[in-house]
């Protein structure tokens, strides 16, 4: 399959220089890329590379000692994770992290947590603005439950979900959120064939219909160099390549990283 | 056969989120609710209503608080007892203050004021959880005992260290505290109250800040992923909880043992809230209820028994064996069913759902 490359002008997300330490060990150095409005994105590298850590960069949960991030045109060095989530930066961990003692539609609600106003003495008596909200949001998450197809599960909690409708449950609730820019943390580790595919499907649904931006890490390839707009590969924390599926796949650098090279 | 949901469809959102979504759930709570009002008024006697049902509905008061500190929100706290001080010494010095002022009124200011003293003890959960917060709240309790018994003006200077709770009524001459309320009018007041307390607690649950604390309790890095303020959800944690406690503290110094010491609330209150709720259902309003029920009367339970039974017994035997039980019905409960009487009564109404025919 041959696509023409989308082309994306408006930069959503730049990282300058990017470096960040813990104590003695490099974990970013010196790295910088940019997330343009509406591109896939794809994070790759070997592991321990520093891909994990450069989103948790991107969405405040690290505070890089260098470097600067412009997100929306506003600068910034550091940010708390709260703060990130309210500018429209969503994520999905690589290890599951829901809501366990929460039912599917719980745990998709609370991606809402950010746009509910009601006070709390509506609260207290479910009434009124509240009540009116509460349900608003419903039909909101309904919504996001019908594209993922999870219609099913709504009221299982989730921890008694296996693992490929955790991961579905856990996009569901950053999608919920209405992000700007989702950042998936290995969005297809641990799945089978058919679940991958499924993964790619929602992840370029998302992409077209929602238009929202994706930057996301993956180590499977084939699914990376077919779904994603850009690569950048990391290695060690420092940048290898940045560029096109096609560029990255040809540049030797990045062969030798993942292949290792004769010395 | 009877509790099914099957011919219940629900066409509207608001209908699924109601409050009690099953027909069968509505009526069974609304029958408890009306047998106690309008049936047991008839038939308890002085002794059911002071000593049984009286301190089961300040204890249920109390255990919903904690819940919804431990239970919702995740946050280990043993300074329930110190709380329900702050929530008896607050009401004395305000009632006595200002006499001509409802004493329903009184006892929710009671509850603001001990709402941020729960804030203030609340302020080291942003810093550390786990035992270490059990800890930091352990010293709440000491403190505030502490204040309590060392400073006489919060009882008014009462040569004893006693508060007394004064007459009032809540209109007219239905008189709930003093030695003018008949258990019957306090029984009746608490009924009503902890009930709309309960159903309140119960819609703070499933609400957005319901569901802020439960993404704290089950996964705090992701719930501020998401873009909850853990400091808010936190502290709105400790100040509901500290609200119904407060109010907890007061109406058991007003209603149930109508003088008291400091002293009373030690730490073993703490103690017996927290064991109420492990074994009602943590995360559980219902769960609160059944704790409450459990630890005030399976004891009393247990020192009728012989008695019942018609066994002869010293009564210092009785007492020990009390004991003896008590403790060990507590084990074996927590190894059989960990996660309280509210799941038990959970898994029973699965089972009902499919009965008689189980497939």
């Amino acid at each position: 399959m041959t696509n023409a490359p989308r082309l994306f002008n408006e930069v959503l997300l730049e990282a300058k220089n990017i470096s960040l330490f813990f104590g003695g060990v490099k974990a970013l150095s010196g790295v910088t890329f940019d997330i343009r409005k509406g591109e896939i994105r794809a994070i790759i590298g070997p592991n321990g590379a520093g891909k994990t850590s450069m989103l948790n960069v991107i969405n405040g949960f690290y505070h890089p000692q260098e470097g600067t991030i412009r997100y929306k045109g506003e600068m910034r060095r550091a940010m708390r994770p709260h703060r990130a989530a309210r500018q429209g930066i969503a994520r999905t961990f690589q290890n599951v992290a829901l809501f366990k003692g929460m039912s599917t539609l719980d745990n998709i609600m609370t991606g809402r947590l950010i746009r509910m106003r009601s006070n709390l003495l509506f609260q207290a008596l479910y009434w009124g603005p509240n009540q009116r909200e509460e349900i608003k949001h419903r039909e909101f998450c309904e919504q996001i439950i019908d594209f993922l197809e999870i219609q099913a599960i709504r009221k299982t909690p989730v921890g008694r979900l296996p693992y490929g409708l955790q991961k579905r449950v856990e996009l569901a609730r950053a999608l919920a959120m209405e992000p700007d820019l989702l950042l998936l943390d290995e969005p297809m580790a641990g799945m089978n064939v058919e679940e991958k595919e499924d993964m790619c499907r929602f992840v370029l649904d998302v992409n077209e219909q929602l238009g929202t931006t994706i930057a996301l890490i993956e180590h499977d390839m084939g699914v990376v160099m077919d779904i994603s707009d850009r690569v950048v590969v990391l290695d060690y924390g420092r940048k290898l390549a940045d560029g096109t599926p096609d560029e990255v796949r040809s540049d030797q650098r990045v062969i030798d990283a993942y292949l290792g090279v004769s010395h | 056969m009877f509790y099914r949901e099957a011919g219940q469809f629900k066409s509207t959102y608001a209908k699924d989120q109601a409050i009690f979504p099953i027909k069968q759930d509505k009526l069974g709570v609304l029958a408890i609710f009306l047998f106690a009002l309008l049936v047991v008024p008839f038939f308890a006697s002085t002794y059911w209503l002071n000593s049984i049902l009286v301190p089961f509905l300040v204890f249920a008061m109390a255990a919903i608080g904690l819940n919804i500190l431990t239970g919702y929100c995740g946050q280990v706290s043993l300074g329930t007892g110190g709380f329900m001080a702050c929530g008896a010494f607050f009401t004395f010095k305000l009632t006595t203050a200002f006499p001509e002022i409802n004493i329903v009124l009184i006892i929710l200011m009671a509850g603001f004021g001990t709402a941020l003293v729960g804030i203030a003890f609340g302020l080291p959960s942003l810093r550390i959880k786990g035992f270490y917060l059990a800890i930091a709240t352990l010293a709440a309790q000491f403190f505030l005992i502490w204040m309590f018994t060392q400073n006489p003006w919060w009882t008014n200077y009462n040569p004893a260290g006693v508060i007394t709770a004064p007459p009032r009524a809540l209109f007219g001459d239905f008189y709930i505290t003093g030695a003018l309320a008949t258990p019957l009018n306090k029984y009746l007041f608490l009924l009503c109250f902890v009930a709309v307390m309960a159903l309140v607690a119960k819609n703070l649950v499933r609400s957005a800040v319901g569901r802020a604390w439960m993404a704290v309790r089950d996964m705090d890095i992701a719930a501020e992923i998401i873009g909850i303020r853990p400091m808010f959800a936190k502290l709105s944690a400790f100040a509901i909880s500290s609200f119904y406690i407060g109010i907890a503290g007061a109406l058991w110094a007003f209603m149930y043992t109508a003088s008291v010491e400091a002293l009373a609330f030690e730490v073993t209150r703490s103690f017996q809230v927290l064991f109420m709720i492990i074994i009602g259902g943590l995360g559980s309003i219902l769960g609160s209820f059944l704790g409450a029920a459990f630890i005030v009367l399976l004891p009393i339970l247990l020192s009728n028994a012989p008695a019942l039974l018609g066994i002869r017994m010293s009564t210092d035997m009785i007492a020990h064996l009390e004991f003896m039980i008590f403790g060990a019905l507590i084990i074996l409960f927590l190894i059989l069913e960990p996660h309280g009487l509210a799941r038990l009564w959970q898994l029973a109404k699965e089972k009902l759902r499919r009965w008689p025919f189980p497939y």
